[in-house]
């Protein structure tokens, strides 16, 4: 995967983004650095290059530092690149007493990598995360913005199937723009 | 039937729409209290109902309301902890996905009695699909005037609007969920000065739980007397329980307060009892970070009483015999699970979620992580288990924040409740194949 060298949000993530600034008070715009991580996370290939938290940092007359140090802290963000589809199988509590383990060894063996790690496609990246409020429906795993719950192995490969036919990014924002 | 005040409409089709929850009542509350009643007064009527904070400390909502400062010519806010991250916990994210006017139907009336002109309901970021729909309904608001300039024509203006998280459970602790709705890092801050002095943007602000602020919706609604009249002593009104692990129902129930453990364990209308017809081994009742309790002293206090669903019966004991009705985050084990694996996975997780700032959590809860980690790797031995104990009692009531505390409980309920369970697994390593679930720890550890 080659590094993109131009960051520039699309004219309409571009509004979305000015929509979200306004939300906070003048002179308070650090507070839409989350919100916009995650436009840029969606719209530079589901990932946060230091390029990307430049461009994001320049948007909010920020320090680059203050972009980095925020990206670096939270686990949605990722800071190296991920396939299209990022598989985040739960594995605490509930989710992993009504087997959690077996989801994630069977996706190792399906896709032939582990925990961490993307396919040589670059179609999945397998990430494991902490308790996603889904312990009801437990196990489960989350592709994009969609909850895929009451995993079986089963139910398991007709989503990766799936995904892999669709060919599509998956991401937690979605494609329409907030609306306001 | 019990009574609910929350989820009374939640399998109405349509709910999530302005137009179905306003003809099943909505915004009748917020259309009360902006007509008839002062702000001062709706504050009198949450203080009178007794509510407590939903989010796990159960703290007076009244009385969190009454510390706002007030001083001339500075904004207040009101801030909806929706970071709801607690293991064992989804309440909110049912409430919030089902019936998203009620918490934003409780988002004003609880601003009205605040004072505040602007709230944010901070979200994490994984409910990035609840975002939407909270946004939908805030946008309904908008169009039909119940969110914006004179509200009902009653002259009260209010702003509301999402704000996504990004993956950190310490934001559910109400200071770091400020410092990260101004974008930084979600590090706790010392206090005092306590948000309600000092807050967001260092204005007065008050951060309430998603259920909480939904519950002031019924009780402005039937008054804060009525609230009161349900529950038992100092737990009034309804609770929303997330239920889940090895039972027939898992799921989302809204109780009485003073329903009985053993009731809700085998009712048909909640639990609906062990899967399997296993045995009941153990239960953290609300979210990982309360003390696990063995099935003797979930169902029945030490002294032989039934165990109620209540702040103070659940307490009943202190931590030698007792737990937490916490965030309602109820997680039963059955007769096959192994605490001390349950444990490594909940020690992981405090690892994996500390931030780093005091030293007692960051080191301690690797260094636990480690210990059952070569527990279960089969070379642990007896001083493990001492030294286990010493270092949980290191971490307690030494940080910044309660996760230090939250980290600490488990591991010493568990030792508490189970040691021999610890003493089986270091004197006789064989043993530790015989658990249930595939022994595989690399794999899930740090990916």
């Amino acid at each position: 995967m080659s590094e993109r060298t131009e960051y520039q949000f699309s004219p309409e993530t571009l509004e979305t983004a000015r929509r979200i600034i306004q939300r906070y008070p003048e002179g308070k715009q650090k507070s839409a650095l989350i919100p916009l991580l995650h436009l840029a996370q969606a719209e530079f290939d589901g990932w946060l290059s230091p390029g990307a938290m430049d461009y994001v940092a320049s948007l909010l007359s920020l320090q680059p530092i203050e972009a980095y140090e925020v990206a670096s802290f939270y686990s949605m963000f990722n800071l190296k690149p991920v396939g299209k589809c990022v598989l985040e199988v739960c594995r605490t509590s509930s989710c992993w007493l009504l087997g959690a383990e077996d989801v994630v060894r069977h996706i190792e063996k399906k896709l032939g990598i582990t925990a961490g790690q993307t396919t040589s496609d670059g179609m999945f990246t397998l990430k494991t995360v902490e308790c996603l409020g889904s312990c009801g429906t437990a196990p489960m795993l989350q592709c994009g913005a969609d909850f895929y719950e009451n995993l079986t192995l089963q139910k398991v490969d007709t989503l990766i199937d799936k995904l892999k036919t669709e060919g599509r990014r998956k991401v937690y924002t979605r494609d329409e723009p907030i609306t306001i | 039937m019990a009574k609910k005040l929350l989820l009374e409409f939640d399998h109405v089709p349509g709910i999530q729409t302005l137009d179905v929850y306003r003809r099943h009542g909505g915004y009748a509350s917020l259309n009360k209290a902006l007509k008839d009643l002062s702000p001062a007064q709706v504050l009198e009527e949450v203080k009178t109902s007794g509510l407590r904070g939903r989010g796990g400390a159960g703290f007076p909502t009244g009385m969190k309301w009454g510390f706002l400062a007030r001083p001339e010519g500075v904004p207040r806010y009101l801030v909806c902890n929706a970071d709801e991250s607690e293991p064992g916990t989804f309440k909110d994210r049912y409430l919030m996905e089902r019936i998203p006017h009620l918490l934003l139907e409780g988002m004003v009336l609880s601003s009205y009695a605040l004072g505040a002109n602007t709230s944010y309901i901070y979200i994490r970021g994984e409910y990035y699909y609840v975002a939407r729909i909270l946004e939908r309904a805030i946008a309904e608001a908008y169009e039909a005037g119940l969110l914006g300039k004179n509200i009902f024509n009653s002259g009260f203006d209010h702003d509301c609007f999402v704000h996504v998280g990004a993956g950190a459970y310490i934001c559910g602790e109400e200071t770091a969920l400020l410092e990260s709705l101004e974008g930084k890092r979600g590090n706790p801050r010392i206090k005092p000065p306590f948000p309600a002095v000092a807050g967001l943007y260092g204005s007065p602000t008050v951060v309430n739980n998603v259920e909480t602020i939904a519950a002031v919706v019924p009780i402005v609604r039937d008054g804060g007397a009525a609230y009161a009249a349900i529950g038992i002593g100092k737990s009034t009104g309804t609770k929303l329980i997330s239920a889940s692990g090895h039972i027939n129902r898992p799921g989302v129930y809204e109780i009485e307060m003073g329903v009985p453990v053993e009731e809700f364990i085998y009712s048909d209308a909640y639990c609906g009892g062990m899967r399997n017809g296993k045995k009941l081994k153990a239960v953290v009742a609300g979210g990982s970070s309360v003390p696990v309790l063995p099935a003797d002293l979930i169902l029945k206090t030490a002294g032989g009483e039934p165990r109620l669903m209540t702040y103070e019966s659940l307490a009943e004991g202190g931590f030698a015999s007792g737990t937490m009705l916490g965030s309602g985050g109820f997680i039963v084990m059955d007769e096959d699970t192994s605490i001390v694996k349950n444990l490594w996975n909940f020690t992981r997780f405090y690892h994996h979620e500390s931030c780093g700032q005091c030293s007692p959590c960051r080191e301690g809860t690797g260094w636990m992580e480690k210990i059952l980690h070569k527990i279960l790797d089969g070379h642990g031995t007896l001083p493990d288990v001492d030294l286990l104990w010493d270092i949980q009692s290191k971490i307690e009531g030494k940080t910044i924040c309660p996760l230090g505390d939250a980290a600490a409980w488990p591991v010493a309920s568990a030792i508490r409740h189970f040691r021999k369970e610890f003493e089986e697994y270091v004197t006789r390593p064989a043993s530790i194949r015989d658990v249930k679930h595939y022994y595989r720890l690399h794999s899930m550890a740090e990916a």
